[in-house]
């Protein structure tokens, strides 16, 4: 039977966040926590292929203990189980240090119940890096399969996956040996409505959560703040473009003057192998 | 396959978290369905928490619930266009345990009431619109959601889903609110330095004060508006009947941006940064507007059943007593294992003979009173201020002459006798 784990995490909802402009760091406070979105499509695609595969899904998150509400977001989408490693000692993680103790955490969920696939989002939408998915593959010695469009095909017998990785201009067929670890982008599914069971079964759940010390061979100097060689040098808010050309004029002088100004600009416009009509 | 639950809350406000907070105490397995993101995501209210009804619910909850301010001073303003006339009290035994009541932020402070009825053992799904009752052989049996496989079951279910309650509209409990029966508030959140806050207030840290603003405030249109403080923001914000906007022609933003830009308020609120902007209506009817609150395996609370006392504006604390009075009748229903309305009627025998039924009784006529007889707030109090201004403005007139002054310009004997009526008329209907 196939078991997914998905991992995921608990982000500041960086749409509305504000940036404190003496500091130049976000003011998390300002923005609710939510489940990464591309986690969430990440935590349906793995429902998806359980529906057609049959087996568990099981999410694994690592953060403080108000994440339990993102891993109770994914038991409404539909996950089976729900870790968490929670410790004072994880705090302040680069992504290398992410991918390390999610890996040792994956090594422990492993003894439970062996794991066929690791699926990831894209990225997080507070970092956006999109390293601690290929991270933990490394660590763990699977194919890091990054893009994932589509899952065309999963054989657990004979041990393979078939997958669309996206490209700029299109799409390649890619077939894996299993286990693998996939990140997928949003576009691999459309997360649903979740049904009342799922609510209810969400409601009343309880993940299980680890400390560093329920892990096994963890090497604590590759944890947290000790384990992140990362320097984050600046973050600063973008300044807002300004200026810009009004147009004045009836809707059609409008239009043609647009249409002039663009026909300027046309390298703009060219398309790589495109049309050349 | 739909599961059954003894009680279903629809509306995790101050009145359905109450109520599931007792059942769930009690042992009684409750369902609570909130159409928010949590609750208190869409619940809005000025900001004036009472402790007393909070009290007894959660003792003691003030040691541990995200409140803003105890609450040591209350000022009512009678404003004019340029002027006020301005009373209250400040007592320093309102800053001290048990204190008074509290200015609150409900998106905070609702989400950790559900969250003590969580642990009492109420389950919370949020993010749920409850789309109607199942109703089966004249008895509420369930509500319809607007999930996949939505149905749910349950012995009694609780509607607390605010001031427009459609459930209870569409069971026939009520029909459409009339204009003058709600009212639309509207209101800014703004942020201001805590320090600024106590300097411009005249308040010590841990203290509050609440300014309730009469008269031009809104324009002379039947309404108030408030001025309240929290830890680092103030809560400004104006309401009127919805007749009344549309009588007068305003839009309810207009009006909350006219009292911003009022010479009595804007040096409070100078240098803020408006944070939220919040509108919502107030059931604003009174007694005479409340809808049948309970029916076979049915019970209506809060501001669904249009519990508010607009004259003393309370509505939270009304919404908690008969989300208490609710379980209690549940509790009796359950003991009985008869869910019909003669039973959960209990409710309403509870909730009127208590101060919420008796309060709502005694200011059955005052929104419709004062809704008719617009002359209280367009006229009396610009003319209140006009008096003050010339009894305090030392001209050289002798004070006996002021007084003739003031009683001259209520104008002809008609129109004073009219102001002694409408002086005993406002009386009666407050009494």
């Amino acid at each position: 039977m196939l078991h997914i784990v998905a991992c995921i995490k608990q982000v500041p909802d960086t749409k509305i966040i504000k940036m404190n402009p003496k500091t130049n760091t976000m003011d998390r406070a300002s923005a609710p926590a939510i489940l990464n979105p591309y986690d969430a499509h990440a935590v349906e695609e793995a429902v998806r292929l359980k529906k057609r595969y049959g087996g568990t899904v099981s999410v694994l998150t690592m953060g403080p203990p108000p994440a339990v509400k993102a891993i109770k977001k994914c038991i409404e989408i539909g996950a089976d189980e729900g870790y968490m490693i929670s410790d004072r000692a994880f705090a302040g993680a680069d992504t290398l240090a992410t991918s390390y103790a999610l890996t040792k955490a994956i090594e422990k969920i492993s003894k439970i119940k062996p794991v066929d696939l690791i699926i990831c989002g894209k990225m997080t939408i507070d970092g956006d890096t999109g390293q601690v998915g290929p991270g933990i593959a490394r660590r763990l010695d699977m194919p890091p399969l990054t893009s994932v469009n589509k899952v065309k095909e999963i054989n657990v017998e004979e041990g393979y996956a078939v997958v669309h990785r996206k490209l700029e201009d299109g799409y390649e067929v890619i077939q894996s040996t299993m286990p693998c670890l996939m990140s997928v982008e949003k576009e691999i599914n459309e997360v649903p409505y979740s049904s009342m069971a799922n609510m209810l079964k969400a409601a009343r759940y309880q993940p299980i959560i680890w400390a560093v010390a329920d892990l096994e061979d963890v090497e604590r100097t590759q944890l947290g703040l000790k384990g992140s060689p990362t320097i984050v040098s600046k973050v600063w808010a973008p300044t807002k473009p300004r200026g810009g050309t009004m147009l004045e004029g009836e809707a059609a002088q409008q239009t043609e003057k647009l249409l002039n100004i663009l026909l300027e600009k046309k390298e703009l416009f060219s398309v790589k192998g495109g049309d050349k009509s | 396959m739909s599961e059954k639950f003894d009680v279903i809350v629809v509306g995790a406000g101050p009145a359905g978290i109450s109520c599931a907070y007792e059942l769930a105490k009690a042992g009684v397995n409750v369902l609570l369905i909130e159409r928010g993101e949590y609750p208190g995501s869409k619940n809005v209210m000025g900001g004036v928490l009472y402790r007393k009804m909070m009290e007894d619910v959660i003792p003691d909850f003030w040691k541990e619930a995200p409140l803003e301010r105890p609450i040591v001073e209350q000022r009512f303003m009678m404003m004019d266009k340029e002027s006020a006339v301005t009373f209250g009290y400040k007592g320093m035994e309102w800053g001290q345990e048990p204190y008074n009541n509290f200015t609150v932020l409900r998106a905070k402070f609702d989400q950790w009431f559900a969250g003590k009825a969580v642990e009492q053992g109420a389950l919370l799904v949020n993010e749920t619109v409850v789309l109607e009752c199942i109703v089966e052989n004249g008895k509420v049996v369930g509500v319809r959601t607007d999930r996949p496989d939505g149905d749910l079951y349950a012995d009694v279910v609780v509607l607390a889903d605010g001031v427009n309650s459609l459930l209870a509209k569409s069971l026939g409990f009520h029909k459409e609110f009339r204009p003058d029966e709600v009212a639309l508030a509207t209101m800014e959140i703004i942020k201001l330095d805590k320090k600024t806050i106590e300097d411009r207030f005249n308040l010590e840290e841990n203290q509050g004060t609440t300014i309730e603003l009469f008269g031009d405030a809104t324009k002379g249109i039947l309404g108030t508006g408030f001025l309240y403080t929290n830890k680092d923001t103030l809560s400004l914000g104006v309401g009127s009947l919805l007749s009344g906007l549309i009588k007068h022609k305003i839009k309810p933003y207009e009006l909350l941006e006219y009292v911003k830009n009022h010479p009595m308020i804007r040096p409070y609120i100078a240098g803020g940064e408006p944070v939220e902007y919040l509108a919502h209506m107030i059931p604003e009817g009174g007694y005479k507007s409340m809808p049948k609150v309970a029916g076979n395996g049915v019970l209506v609370v809060g501001d669904a059943a249009q519990l508010v006392n607009a004259i003393h504006r309370e509505g939270s604390n009304l919404a908690m007593k008969s989300g208490q009075f609710a379980a209690e009748a549940v509790l009796l229903a359950k003991e009985r294992e008869d869910y019909s309305e003669a039973t959960l009627n209990h409710y309403k025998t509870r909730l009127m003979s208590s101060f919420v039924g008796q309060d709502m009784k005694k200011y059955k006529d005052s929104t419709h009173h004062f809704d008719k007889f617009p002359q209280y707030f367009d006229k009396y109090i610009p003319m209140m201020n006009k008096a003050m201004s010339q009894m305090f403005t030392v001209d050289g007139a002798s004070k006996w002459e002021k007084q003739k002054k003031i009683w001259r310009d209520v104008g002809t004997a008609g129109e004073k006798l009219k102001l002694a009526r409408d002086a005993y008329r406002a009386w009666k209907v407050m009494k």
